[in-house]
């Protein structure tokens, strides 16, 4: 099975990667992991005529944590967020996702940013960094933008990155207190895309309060969405079980599936309002203070 | 820079320790290249499309699927392929635990299969069979159900 034939360029350097596709225009195709890009230009679905490789840009690699957040370059791949203990911390969302991409072969290649790129409606990093108020930044030869991921993913596998630009850094703001995240997902078999996918984040203070809650939703739409009405209703609250059942209502509002043979779109959506509550649950059992001190 | 060009290119390839240099097409999955132009023919070659997990080979230690990267991206990194983890005579510890447990029967999935359990064991962490479970979940087998392949790697954990 052969894809169309292409040129390739390997990039020694971010510039030359922009100046390639500044010169080659839409032709030109970023190649990264390769894990979704591969098979669809074995299909045909993509024909690239250049393809422009940045995957070991010493640039783009690893990730830097600060006062402010964290920010992941383009070519972090899925395995070194599922291994990476130190962010258990302010990100324990990440790793609990990386774990449910794919399977362990696609994991050690594929890339956060190029899943995001390429824009998945049933895609796991969409929903999980939406419920993580990510931003992309995206670079051209001539300028540099940071979007929302709510602004950056648009439609089925269309994005707001134009032809010449570059998905170069995700970034993810510091939680103002003690987060709390989980991932669940319902797939057909072990590695497959979601059915449906549910990332819930909330932050607490010391009072046990929620100060920022995220729920990203992926499978049930034309690209990952949010549940802001859903999220709205959790913030000023400590996380008890009337407040996750109306969230878990509020989010199930707020997916938009499509029947097919996975599911109908009234099964698609109860998924989300269980997935949403258990997952709710799951956190306030987490963050209950210790053994011995009653809440 | 670098020309862009979809004529072929000359690339050497690290493959089990040895350097290969060789004339590819960009589009030549790293798969097509080892067995079609270094004679490596215990990689096999299934789906081609990332689901099935018989070209597994090791990029720099890691499990990955060989249909699924071009071999023009592959200079620097360092390529195992299942021929690479077979001693010069006889089998490896893993091997003949695969022969001991029946945990083959066509075979096509095996190189696959034995190059992801080798990586697993090569992390010295202690296995459990949910965790070999999930480390294969990536190779697929239509053959053996898997039992015998997961009791085969438990059994070779240590021994290797």
């Amino acid at each position: 099975m052969f894809p169309a034939p292409f040129g390739y360029v390997r990039a020694e350097s971010l510039d030359e990667a922009l100046a390639v596709l500044a010169r080659e225009g839409p032709g030109a195709k970023i190649l990264a992991g390769g894990q979704s890009l591969l098979p669809m230009m074995k299909l045909r679905i993509a024909e690239p005529a250049l393809l422009v490789d940045i995957h070991r840009l010493p640039a783009l690699t690893g990730w830097q944590e600060t006062a402010e957040g964290l920010t992941l370059g383009a070519v972090v791949r899925h395995s070194q967020l599922e291994r990476a203990e130190a962010l258990q911390e302010f990100y324990p969302l990440l790793g609990r996702t990386a774990r449910w991409i794919a399977d362990p072969l696609v994991r050690n290649r594929g890339t956060v940013a190029g899943s995001l790129a390429h824009a998945d409606p049933a895609g796991d990093w969409g929903a999980a960094l939406l419920a993580l108020g990510a931003s992309v930044t995206l670079r051209s030869l001539t300028r540099t933008r940071e979007l929302p991921l709510d602004a950056f993913l648009v439609d089925i596998f269309t994005t707001a990155l134009e032809p010449d630009e570059v998905l170069t850094a995700i970034r993810i703001p510091k939680p103002a207190g003690r987060p709390f995240g989980t991932y669940l997902k319902l797939e057909r078999k072990v590695g497959d895309f979601a059915v449906v996918g549910v990332a819930v984040n909330v932050v607490l203070d010391a009072r046990h309060t929620v100060v920022e809650a995220g729920i990203g939703l992926a499978g049930v739409g034309p690209r990952a969405l949010r549940a802001p009405a859903a999220e709205a209703a959790l913030i000023g609250h400590p996380l008890e079980s009337g407040g996750i059942r109306e969230a878990a209502a509020l989010a199930a509002e707020a997916a938009d599936p499509v029947s097919d043979r996975r599911g109908s779109r009234a099964y698609k959506r109860n998924v989300v309002r269980v997935f949403v509550e258990r997952g709710l649950k799951a956190l306030a059992d987490e963050s209950r203070p210790e053994v011995g001190v009653t809440a | 820079m670098a020309e862009a060009s979809i004529q072929p290119l000359t690339v050497t390839l690290k493959v089990n320790g040895r350097d290969y240099t060789v004339t590819v097409e960009p589009r030549w999955t790293l798969a097509d290249v080892l067995r079609h132009q270094l004679g490596l023919t215990g990689t096999h070659v299934g789906c081609e499309q990332g689901v099935c997990g018989a070209c597994t080979v090791l990029v720099d230690g890691e499990p990955a699927r060989s249909c699924l990267m071009f071999a023009v991206q592959m200079e620097g990194h360092e390529i195992v392929t299942i021929e690479g983890l077979t001693p010069e005579a006889g089998l490896s510890p893993l091997q003949e635990a695969f022969h001991r447990h029946h945990a083959l029967q066509c075979g096509f999935c095996t190189p696959g299969m034995l190059v992801t359990a080798t990586a697993l064991l090569n992390q010295g962490k202690p296995l459990t069979e949910e965790t070999v479970r999930e480390a294969l979940s990536g190779n697929l087998c239509r053959c053996t159900g898997y039992q015998f392949i997961v009791d085969a790697v438990m059994d070779a954990q240590g021994g290797k």
